[in-house]
């Protein structure tokens, strides 16, 4: 397809026909250097699929030594070389695994991976467009995460090895070159990649936006949007407004790391160098730029797993989701929120007790909104007419996983108990429920929903209802008894727990988790083989709409060219959740309303 | 050798699997797509009710094999952990009730409303009621924790009892550096660029009249059974935290930045040995915050003492300014007087 063409397509919005173009595209234009938006949601799903597989081997690499720290592993000296030596993880590796893992994940993974993919896909398919605001920013958009990806890649190879003070990289041991051999090198090429990373987030959220609001198409207004396209819309804000403070805190640091500035640094005497001659900085402004960007991420993670969720689960139950505005509104409130809880991080660096008792407060008044969201799943279920295909499944665990690891939320924003909890097993299990595996579960959702749309065909059931359960009881035998090592004060981030008495009695324990995670990992490949398999083999979609849902994706052909509609873009006419209603299955948003219907 | 047998086998589990999955996909295609998806979803309900059950049996069982190894099966070391444990308690409580509700409707739900073909769903978009119902419970019942939360955080927080004593703790990789004021209790001043790790592991300014009794000790502090002590955080190289899981506290350590924290043991060592009924039990410092590749190892060591232990203990610590400059140590001068005063004796001997 011609980009003469694409433009022409958005100055007639609507009311064309340039829908099929595919003939002109040669294998760059149409799988590499294209700019139809679903081809790029792929292109962001797999690499984030690659990045998950990764990430995903990291945590079992690491778990093996929390498991089974005493253990000679021959093979891993085999994989890994020196990071093994006598086929042990050293602590070196170690630490660079996990902070790693967190990276990639939190970012490569549940960023790129979920808002990359659902938002391009997703949004101009459900809203009524031919495509982004602009294509040309969006193939950008993906291409610098390709080099965020490749460059964070190139960092596990460099002789000193990769970056290994956490994903939060926090100053002075980010800062300092000699604090920690992962601080070299490592963390040059680890700054880098985010530093692109946050370019990609910006031109693709910024795009997000722009389409959302100019491109609906005739009579979607803005309350008859699908609230998967209220979530990614609030994630894209999310993530403009915050990702540059991100990158300001990171240059700071560059400039720290490079140019002998003292932003974080001050009175520093490192082991075997000696004193440093920095003065007057703070390392505690790195942490607020940090979080002012960290934790509107964990929301930038969670909303879009939560408006997939909320569309499966009224298309699954047929029935319409219950309470459309006040789901909205809720999404409002946790987005705002999200700015002004930044502080609970923050809890144990000697903040202001005036301060930190704000950020309790508003800390925990996001559990409002978010109560209002799972009352809000539960009456959706009730009385409807479930089918459980594998998204509603992984929609059903979303909102169990996320009840879960919720509430544990009440007790860490609780400014005088997360003093004991801070930094301990407790906060992994509480982050990793509610945040991690939910979000996960909210991408399996998207994925097995939308790979109709995506490929034509189906991804096989069996394989799929095998994948959600093992991996909804693993992820609760890995993460559930963590939360007992926390309440035990055993501390995040440690290599090894045999020289403390307070901690070595978990050793048991410890290995029972890494078994589990082990089998998790293999039943995520299952997942992987299902998908890949079924792009060229799986059974073939025949019905244009399978699940029998009312947005506008479905009423594109099976396999939607550059253009998405070939005749004119429907019009809209209702919201998007008419199921039922008047004892109608479902009534899709381009009929028009009829004479005697009723008003929901 | 075993590796690629392990591999093989690994790898025909994932042919198994994925050969059965396809079967059945080709058995649902023979059955009809309606039918097998019927089946499905009876399977799949009713999986969801016995996740539900075995979840909570899990649940049960997790409890019971690792609770008496969380903190909350023995009494809290301090004060302040009292009130964190009670604390802990109401919020255990309150959530959990939640918990359990919201995940037996939600299971329940699931395998109660799975499709049936003569059901009509109920088309039910909003209800102003509900939703103001559901807003309201939460928001009174965090109020009550938000309120009970911030009175324990302004205790925690606040100034420590004026009878406190004070001890300053330094973090440096790998280890724990605690500093006494000695007998006037006021701290000699220090600055960073003093610090040589062999003689002035914190840069104490030697010049300062109050610098010269300070106390430095390596790895384990002593503190009083019952008596208040203010803990003044620094960090010599990048950012730590203290760790007191016993007592449920934690703080930061961040170079150029000191921070406090206080808190009033309630048990000595040993009777927390009897407590626990474990004979090696320590009061561990463990450092929470990522320091590097030794993050894992800083380990320090509480010893909560009665007050005439602690005075033995302290009239054998000598004052660091005498360690770093033995020329000034008057008990060194006089034992190096002696000892050339034997040797030149000796020396007259010989000459004899």
């Amino acid at each position: 397809m011609s980009h003469e063409a694409v433009l022409h397509a958005h100055e007639s919005h609507g009311h064309d026909d340039h829908g099929h173009h595919e003939h002109h595209d040669t294998f760059l234009t149409k799988y590499v250097f294209s700019q139809d938006h679903k081809m790029i949601a792929k292109q962001f799903l797999i690499t984030g699929m690659v990045w998950a597989v990764l990430g995903g081997l990291m945590s079992v690499l690491f778990r093996l030594q929390l498991g089974y720290p005493d253990a000679s592993f021959p093979w891993l000296e085999a994989i890994l070389g020196k990071w093994a030596k006598g086929g042990q993880i050293t602590p070196e590796a170690y630490y660079a695994l996990v902070t790693t893992h967190g990276t990639v994940l939190v970012f490569f993974v549940l960023t790129a991976g979920l808002s990359g993919t659902f938002a391009n896909f997703l949004i101009p398919l459900q809203i009524g467009a031919r495509d982004m605001a602009s294509p040309f920013m969006n193939m950008l958009s993906y291409w610098f995460f390709l080099a965020a990806s490749i460059v964070m890649m190139s960092s596990l190879f460099v002789e000193t090895g990769p970056f290994s003070g956490g994903w939060v990289a926090y100053p002075p041991l980010s800062a300092l070159r000699d604090a920690s051999p992962g601080s070299k090198s490592g963390m040059d090429l680890w700054i880098i990649s985010m530093a692109l990373f946050v370019v990609s987030s910006l031109l693709g959220g910024l795009n997000y936006i722009a389409t959302i609001l100019n491109m609906r198409t005739k009579g979607m207004s803005m309350t008859r949007l699908p609230l998967t396209i209220w979530a990614l819309f609030f994630t894209a804000v999310l993530g403009v407004l915050s990702f540059p403070v991100l990158l300001s805190g990171f240059i700071l640091l560059i400039f720290d790391r490079n140019f002998g500035t003292s932003f974080y640094l001050s009175d520093i005497f490192v082991n075997g160098v000696g004193a440093l001659s920095n003065e007057g900085g703070s390392a505690i402004l790195y942490q607020h730029l940090f979080w002012f960007l960290g934790h509107p991420e964990v929301y930038i993670i969670l909303l879009p797993a939560m408006g997939m969720v909320s569309e499966i689960m009224s298309v699954n139950s047929r029935k319409p989701i219950f309470g459309y505005m006040a789901m909205l509104g809720s999404l409002f409130a946790i987005a705002v929120l999200a700015f002004l809880v930044w502080a609970h991080h923050m809890f144990v660096t000697g903040l202001n007790p005036f301060l930190g008792s704000v950020f309790v407060l508003l800390t925990l008044l996001i559990a409002v909104p978010s109560a209002i969201k799972v009352f809000n799943w539960l009456t959706t279920l009730w009385r409807g007419n479930i089918r459980f295909t594998p998204g509603m499944l992984f929609a059903i665990g979303f909102v169990s996983l996320f009840i879960s690891g919720g509430l544990t939320g009440i007790w860490l924003g609780n400014a005088a108990l997360d003093i004991h909890l801070h930094d301990t097993y407790f906060v992994i299990a509480h982050f990793h429920i509610v945040m991690g595996v939910a979000s996960m579960f909210g991408m399996f959702a998207g994925v097995y929903h939308w790979f109709p749309k995506m490929y034509g065909r189906y991804l096989n059931n069996s394989l799929g209802y095998m994948h959600f359960w093992v991996t909804l009881a693993g992820a609760y035998m890995i993460f559930w008894p963590m939360h007992y090592e926390g309440l035990a004060g055993m501390p995040r981030r440690y290599f090894d727990f045999s020289i403390w008495e307070s901690f070595k009695q978990f050793a048991e324990l410890n290995r029972f988790i890494s078994t589990v995670a082990m089998i998790v990992f293999a039943a995520q490949l299952l997942f992987i083989i299902n998908f890949f398999y079924s792009i060229f083999k799986g059974r073939k979609v025949t019905d244009p709409n399978p699940w029998k849902s009312n947005t506008l994706e479905w009423t594109t052909p099976i396999n939607p060219g550059h253009g998405n509609w070939p005749g004119e873009i429907p019009e809209v006419h209702r919201w998007p959740y008419d199921y039922g209603k008047d004892g109608v299955d479902f009534i899709p948003q381009d009929v028009p309303v009829g004479d005697h219907e009723s008003s929901h | 050798m075993s590796l690629y047998l392990s591999i093989a086998i690994i790898a025909l589990i994932y042919v198994v699997i994925f050969q059965i999955a396809k079967a059945s996909e080709y058995v649902s295609i023979l059955k009809g797509e309606e039918n097998s998806r019927k089946q499905n979803n009876k399977i799949n309900g009713f999986l969801m009710i016995v996740f539900l059950v075995l979840g909570f049996v899990g649940v049960y069982v997790c409890n019971d094999l690792l609770f008496d190894k969380t903190l909350l099966a023995h009494p809290a070391a301090s004060i302040q952990g009292e009130k964190v444990d009670q604390m802990l308690w109401i919020t255990i409580a309150i959530t959990g009730i939640v918990f359990i509700v919201t995940q037996i409707l939600l299971f329940w739900f699931s395998y109660k409303y799975q499709e049936q073909e003569n059901r009509k769903v109920f088309f039910f978009a909003h209800s102003t009621k509900l939703e103001l119902i559901w807003t309201a419970i939460p928001a009174i019942t965090l109020t009550v924790l938000v309120i009970f939360g911030l009175r324990n955080w302004f205790y925690f927080t606040g100034d420590a009892p004026k009878n406190a004593m004070v001890v300053e703790v330094t973090g440096k990789q790998f280890g724990w550096i605690f500093r006494y004021p000695g007998k006037d209790a006021v701290f000699g001043k220090k600055y960073y660029k003093n610090i040589d790790p062999a003689s002035n592991s914190v840069g104490i300014i030697w010049d300062d009249k109050y610098a010269q009794d300070d106390i430095l000790t390596e790895q384990t502090m002593y503190v009083v059974k019952g008596q208040p002590v203010k803990l003044i955080i620094g960090s010599r190289d990048v950012i730590h935290d203290v760790g007191l899981s016993a007592f449920r506290l934690k703080m930061d350590a961040v170079p150029g930045i000191p921070t406090t924290m206080w808190f009033t043991p309630k048990f000595t060592t040993k009777e927390m040995r009897e407590i626990t009924g474990n004979p090696n039990y320590t009061y561990e410092i463990s450092c929470d915050q990522l320091c590097g590749n030794g993050h894992y190892s800083m380990k320090g060591v509480i010893e909560v003492v009665e007050q005439e232990e602690y005075d033995l203990w302290m009239a054998k610590q000598k004052p660091q300014y005498f360690v770093a400059n033995p020329d000034k140590d008057p008990e060194a001068v006089k034992a190096a007087a002696t000892s050339t005063k034997d040797s030149t004796a000796k020396v007259a001997t010989a000459k004899m």
